[in-house]
Parts: structure tokens; sequence; C-alpha cells
């Protein structure tokens, strides 16, 4: 047992991508750094050989705390060279919130407390960048609301990459500055995420670059797999019967869809797959409305929220996660910026956990779906809390009004005190 | 009156790999006519079978995705320039 929380993996193997082919049309890509069909310009996805031997629940105990756990389900032959030691994180019951609910349990998945940039870009960075690697891409990239920024600025700093990484400009100051701590280049665009994704698939055409998001994403979204795994083996090889997750892009939502599925179809779990639920801001919510909608004719949007990790109006898995979310017998739920500011506090108020604007808007979500007995007595829920509180902290930096400010006098505090016993 | 089409280079392997195009039109849907009646291959991943965007991509009217701005039927002028761009990126 290594004495570091880093696992040693044996590196005697390459590292190789697995093939992509188009999940639409079905055209084989090879293994390339391409995410688009280049025949209908859907979206690439790894082919994983059906006949691998796949490990047993008692082969994964016995490996690293990490997502590399689940390595049979990652797009790679041979052995990963960066981010060994991403994943496997908390997974947190939190029985007076599921009392407040009514469900039978309820348990918080914290990627919020992911190493190593505190949200869960971490996971989808650890397998984009091991494929820049393999394919010799040296500069790495992305568009990003926030988190992704901060989790590939973290991954670049570690494995010695630069990295361009683009935003809106107004993003929130934690979010800022979590990426430029790290020293990449920044880009801070004068526009919304929309405008942001557009210009960076135009980058990843003309330069050549490892944008995570755009040309290696069909390696990235498979990342987002292994928080279903986790889930699975951290509830003791089970399934919940009901998942909340936030929505942006939609992808959290197809890729645990796939995790959930892939678990079952090893027979590591048994169970039916999860309800899934999914959250957005009422201010971008083209996601729930499709679903609501029950058509398929995704209408983007232009985003205004205090959700800036949410805020993407023309998402791009908002199709796929809209048909999981009513094939599965879920639902999409909206939730006011009021509303999300007052789950963030009801949330660190019950459980001693900070999530941040995402985390409001998928907690506030819950609360509603509880409301409406969608979520009912004898559901075993999991709600996925995907980034931490510090990096969003001007969504409640008015609970600070609430602390006094007094002289280092004793006869001040016992004042305070006796104000707080009348 | 001179509209410019961007490709990219996914769609331009489809026009003779020209990746910025001259057309003309009043409209997102005629410039775009014009760009197919040049390079066939180009229709059916611009227009679905019925005649609507193609899902894949998202075009853009100068900075504005055109279905906030009236989908193919929105106007065009003189010096605009029509953005097309894969779908499926981001998030």
């Amino acid at each position: 047992m290594s004495a570091t929380l880093t696992p040693q993996i044996d590196r005697a193997r390459s590292l190789t991508p697995l093939p992509l082919a188009c999940a639409s049309c079905g055209h084989g890509a090879g293994a390339t750094p391409d995410a688009i069909c280049s025949n209908c310009l859907g979206p690439l996805e790894p082919v994983y050989d059906a006949a691998r031997r796949l490990p047993t629940r008692e082969e994964i105990a016995a490996r690293p705390r990490s997502l590399w756990r689940y390595r049979e389900w990652l797009p790679f032959e041979g052995d990963p060279v960066h981010a060994l030691d991403v994943g496997w994180t908390p997974l947190v019951e939190a029985p007076r919130l599921a009392a407040r609910l009514g469900v039978a349990r309820l348990w918080l998945k914290l990627d919020a407390h992911s190493f190593p940039s505190l949200s869960f870009k971490d996971r989808v960075v650890t397998t984009a960048i091991n494929a820049a690697e393999a394919f010799g891409i040296d500069v790495i990239g992305c568009a990003s609301t926030g988190n992704l920024a901060n989790a590939v600025a973290a991954a670049a700093a570690r494995a010695g990459k630069p990295a361009w990484i683009f935003v809106p400009e107004d993003l929130e100051i934690g979010k800022l500055v979590a990426t430029t701590v790290f020293a990449p280049n920044l880009v801070r665009v004068r526009g919304n995420y929309d405008d942001v994704n557009r210009l960076c698939a135009q980058v990843a055409d003309r330069f050549g670059w490892g944008i995570v998001n755009v040309n290696l994403r069909a390696y990235y979204g498979e990342g987002s797999k292994t928080m279903a795994f986790e889930i699975a083996e951290q509830l003791g090889w089970r399934l919940p019967t009901a998942v909340v997750t936030p929505m942006a892009g939609g992808s959290l939502v197809t890729k645990l869809r796939k995790g959930f599925t892939e678990a079952r179809d090893a027979g590591l779990v048994a169970r039916e797959l999860p309800r899934q639920y999914g959250a957005q801001a009422e201010g971008c919510a083209p996601i729930v409305r499709l679903a609501d909608r029950g058509d398929d004719v995704l209408i983007p949007e232009v985003p205004s929220t205090i959700a800036r990790s949410l805020a993407i109006g023309n998402p791009a898995d908002g199709l796929f996660a809209s048909r999981i979310l009513r094939h599965s017998g879920g639902a999409g739920q909206v939730v006011s910026d009021h509303e999300l500011v007052a789950a963030i506090r009801l949330l660190a108020e019950t459980t001693g956990i900070f999530a941040e604007t995402a985390g409001g808007v998928t907690m506030a979500a819950t609360l509603k779906l509880a409301e409406q007995g969608k979520l009912r007595a004898d559901d075993e829920v999991v709600v996925c809390l995907t980034g931490h509180g510090l990096k969003t902290v001007e969504a409640v930096q008015d609970t600070i009004l609430d602390a006094p400010i007094i002289a280092p006098k004793i006869r001040e505090v016992a004042a305070l005190v006796a104000s707080h016993a009348a | 009156m001179s509209i410019t089409i961007h490709l990219p280079s996914v769609l331009a392997a489809h026009a003779g790999g020209t990746r910025a195009i001259e057309t003309g039109g009043a409209t997102v849907g005629t410039a775009l006519d014009q760009l197919v009646s040049r390079y066939p291959q180009l229709g059916p991943r611009l227009r679905d079978a019925h005649g609507a965007p193609y899902p894949f991509v998202t075009i853009y009217l100068n900075d504005e995705d055109v279905r906030l701005v009236g989908g193919f039927e929105a106007a065009v002028r003189d010096g605009d320039e029509v953005t097309i761009v894969p779908a499926v990126a981001g998030g």
C-alpha cells in the first residue's frame, strides 16, 4: 500500500485511446482527437471491446481509491499518465434532510470536494488530459463557465502543460482567481458561455490544440461515468431509486445513465436503474423546458441567472438529457435564483456542506420534487453536488451581516449572549 | 450583395476545402441555398429532411444564433457573415 494518496500504477503499457464511432450514424472514426463525425456531424463516442475482461467487485475493492479503479470503462488501453489520484469523492448520508423531504434515505455525492479543483470537472479533465498526452497534444484548453476552467488550469499546471482557457468575462471572482492562480493563458471573452463555446469550436479547428470539451470531448465525457460507478460502489453495490443532478450542457445526465447501465450490464448491481431528475435555474432552463414539452427540438435561451456554472443556453447534450429524464421516469425541475440561495443555506444549516450556486439549484429542485410528490416516502435519493460554495460566495455573502462586530471586551460578549437568550 | 459563409473544417471537406465562401441572398436561408447549389453535399448537413435546421450544426448570423433572430428567415445585409459551427461542443 502506497504511503501517499497518489496510487502507484504500473506504466509498463503505453497509453492508447480507444477508437471512436458516431453515436448517431455509426460511422467509424478510429482513435482521433476529433469529437464530430465527418459524415453526419453527430457526436463520436469510444468503442469498447464487448469481450474485454471486466473486474469483479472484489477486484475493484482492492484497487486504489481513484476513478481509475473503473479503468475498464474508461476509453483507453494501457496505463494513464496524469491525474492518477482524482475521483472517489465522499458520498455522505443526510438523515435530517431526508426527514425534511419525507424520503426513506438521502445521500449527497460530494464532487464539491473533488481533488484537486473542488468540482466534478476534475473527472472529465482526467480522461481528457490523458487523451491529449496519448495523442501527443501539448497545449490543452477549454470553454468554461468556471469549474472546468479551474480543473483544466490545475491539471495543466500539474502536468507541466500550457493551457488556453476561455470564459465569459464576468464570472464570479472565485472562479476567475481559482484559474489564474495556476498561471494558464486565461482569456475573458465579452459575451456569455454560448459565445465562448462557439469561439472555442473555431479555436480547436484553427490551432489543433486539445480543447477538452470540443475536440477531446469524446474522451472527456467518459470521465463523468465514474460518478455513477462510485455511487453504486459506495452504496454497497446498490443503486438509488432516484438521482438529482444539475444540468448545464446536459452531459452529466447522459453519462450517469451510461455509467449506471454499464455497472448493471457488468453484473456489479442488480437493481432497476434510478429515475433521473435534472435541475436548472428559471433564467436558463432549455433542457427542463424541452423535457416538459416532450418534443425533440431544443429552443436555445439567453441565460440570466446567478447560477453561472449552469448558464448554457444552447446545451450540446440537451436533447439526449431530456430524453433520459423522461424515459427514466424522472423529470426536469426549474428553480428561481431566490430559491437556490435559500437552498444553499438550508443545505449548509442541515448538513454542514457548502455548495456553489449549481448545488443550490440542485438542492432547491430536490425540495420542490419532494413537495410535488415526485420523490416518494420509499425513495432512496442521491443528490449530486458538483461544485464547492467557496467558488460562488457572492450568492450568500449577505450572511455575514448576521455576524456582530464587537470590541475585545467580555462585557460585549455577555451582552450578545443575553440578547440571544431574550 | 455579398455574404460570407464560414465553414468548419468538417464541412469544408464537402466544399472543396474552402472555409470561407461568398454568396448572395436576402435571408440566411437563401444564402445557404446558394451555397448548397454550388456544393450539394452540404445540403443534408445544413437542413434536415423537412427543411428545418440540421440538429448537429449551429448557424450564426454575425454573432447571433439564428434561432434567436428569426432562423432561416432572418434577413441578411451586404457584408454580413454567416458562421456554421458543429453543435456538439462544450458543456
